[in-house]
């Protein structure tokens, strides 16, 4: 038995669509069996909510009188690029202030537009006889601005890291703390409600799905960046480390900084909580094999974060399972397991979006193009020296 | 008399003097043992509530940092804003004590303040700057 995107929207409009959050699906699966759980469920609702450094908005500010070519621009003194058109900038969540360092930087900027405060701007023109000003400062809000859109480049992992540190020293990263002699070891995914892992070969996931993306409706713009396919598999499909990615993009203006939260990660750097859900519709008996994996069944590798290199050493490879235990062995030791991904709000993400489908306020939309199925990320090598040329 | 309350932090490496008799028999000192988290090659800490004359209390610290222990004034307090919290976790990677504690079903983040050593490592591990110290 089959279904199609258009049946599924044909009940959700008449108000039939069954729901279901990627945490309850398991369950029905084990009670109905994949078969019968295929013909009752219309659609698994799954989420993650985590820092997602390749995050930033593009805003346009909309035109002064006189007006300006914008060369340069601050927002709350964080810099946006503005390389583009004259009133366009983008800001980038990891953008870090000029006088306030690590404390605050692009996301916070994001997080304070979407709470409605006031945002100081500045910005360096470049006088031409149809932009004569030279120079602007003023106070915006999100509402005043002409545009403000969310535009991600690399966001909702496919599995990630688990992460820890072998050297003599604390160290200070992306993920996290990580204390000294693998006492500690981090992760960061949703595991069993996560996106990318409930659709491991991205069969209804592609460019224009439509998601849940900082409480607003959002949409799959491309592939993310650093996009992979050709990772190590489990024997259920699902890859052991970070494969897949989406580029996400959603209207600021009707986002929540319930799940869009500034991240200032210590001694590391800045980056953005976003929160996303994406539907998976239930299109046939295959797709609950992996819609119904628990954390017991999706694993993860473990990554010695001591040695700074593009390759760090590969030390193991647990599940969801053990990692939320909040204890795992590496090498005879134990190390204490601490997420950095909320897996709690990423259930209220999930309900929400249920919510939303239940009530009609959301169909699902089948992806005008697929994401690649075979693609793997080159790396820089690099050949030429500080100062040199490229002749 | 003064009290001052201190945390220790001790290298993984085994200290070779048996600190708290020292601080007792070579500067007389009153101690008090407030919390303890050390096993055998981790990173320990301690929280000692120190009682004796000014003069005596500083020479005993300058003891302890010459055996290679870490002094810090312990903080009187630790909150955490938890309305504002998004139980993300990063806050347990470094709560050694487990007094931070994601809830086995919720995953909401739970404080279970009976447990901290008030070693105020989680202040700066928050991504979200919730997480307070008082002195
Ligand atoms: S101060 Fe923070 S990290 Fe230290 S024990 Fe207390 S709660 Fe844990
Ligand atoms: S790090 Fe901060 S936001 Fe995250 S769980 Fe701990 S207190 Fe909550």
């Amino acid at each position: 038995m089959s279904k199609t995107f258009d049946e599924i929207n044909q009940k959700i409009r008449e108000g039939r669509a069954v729901v279901v959050t990627a945490e309850e699906i398991i369950d029905v699966a084990r009670e109905k069996g994949a078969k019968e759980a295929a013909k009752m469920v219309d659609v698994v609702t799954t989420a993650t909510f985590g820092p997602m450094c390749s995050s930033g908005a593009f805003i346009n500010f909309g035109h002064s009188d006189p007006p300006i070519k914008m060369r340069k621009v601050w927002l709350n003194n964080v810099p946006a690029y503005t390389g583009i058109a004259a009133v366009d900038a983008y800001l980038g969540a990891t953008e870090m202030s000029e006088d306030r360092g690590l404390d605050y930087g692009g996301g916070h900027v994001i997080e304070d537009l979407i709470a409605g405060k006031q945002v100081k701007l500045k910005a360096i023109g470049f006088p031409t006889d149809c932009y004569p000003l030279d120079e602007i400062e003023t106070c915006i809000t999100l509402n005043d601005v002409n545009q403000a859109y969310l535009y991600n480049s690399r966001n909702a992992y496919q599995n990630y890291f688990v992460a820890t540190n072998s050297s003599d020293r604390t160290i200070y990263t992306y993920m996290g703390t990580l204390l000294p002699k693998l006492a500690n070891a981090t992760y960061c995914s949703a595991g069993q409600l996560s996106p990318l892992l409930k659709d491991p070969y991205l069969r209804t996931i592609g460019i224009g799905t439509k998601i849940f993306l900082g409480g607003a409706q959002g949409f799959v713009s491309f592939e993310g960046t650093q996009f992979n396919t050709e990772k190590e598999r489990t024997e259920n499909g699902v890859p052991t480390t970070a494969a897949a990615c989406l580029a996400l993009s959603g209207d600021l203006k009707d986002m929540t900084t319930r799940y869009i939260k500034a991240a200032s990660i210590h001694n590391y750097g800045i980056s953005l909580f976003v929160g996303v859900g994406i539907p998976i519709p239930v299109l046939d008996e295959d797709m609950i094999e992996h819609l119904s994996l628990s954390d017991e069944e999706i694993c993860v590798d473990i990554y010695d974060y001591g040695v700074a290199r593009r390759s760090r050493p590969n030390l193991g490879r647990v599940n969801y399972k053990e990692l939320k235990s909040g204890k795992i062995k590496i090498g005879g030791k134990i190390a204490s397991t601490a997420p950095l991904s909320s897996y709690a709000r990423a259930k209220e993400i999930a309900e929400v979006l249920k919510g939303w489908i239940q009530k009609g306020d959301f169909e699902l939309s089948a992806p005008v193009a697929s994401l690649p199925k075979h693609k793997k990320p080159t790396t820089l090598e690099v050949r030429s020296k500080v100062g040199g040329s490229c002749d | 008399m003064t009290k001052k309350k201190v945390v220790l932090t001790f290298p993984a490496e085994n200290i070779e003097q048996p600190i708290t008799y020292r601080l007792v028999k070579d500067f007389d000192l009153i101690l008090n043992i407030l919390r303890a988290e050390i096993h055998e090659e981790e990173t320990g800490r301690m929280v000692l509530e120190l009682e004796g004359p000014d003069k005596a209390i500083e020479d005993g610290i300058a003891y302890l940092k010459d055996q290679g222990v870490d002094v810090t004034e312990a903080a009187r307090d630790i909150e955490l804003d938890i309305d504002e919290c998004v139980s993300c976790g990063f806050c347990t990677a470094v709560c050694r004590p487990r007094a931070l504690q994601l809830d086995d079903e919720t995953r909401e983040l739970n404080f279970i303040k009976e447990n901290c050593i008030l070693c105020g490592l989680c202040v700066k591990a928050c991504p979200l700057g919730i997480i307070k110290v008082k002195f």
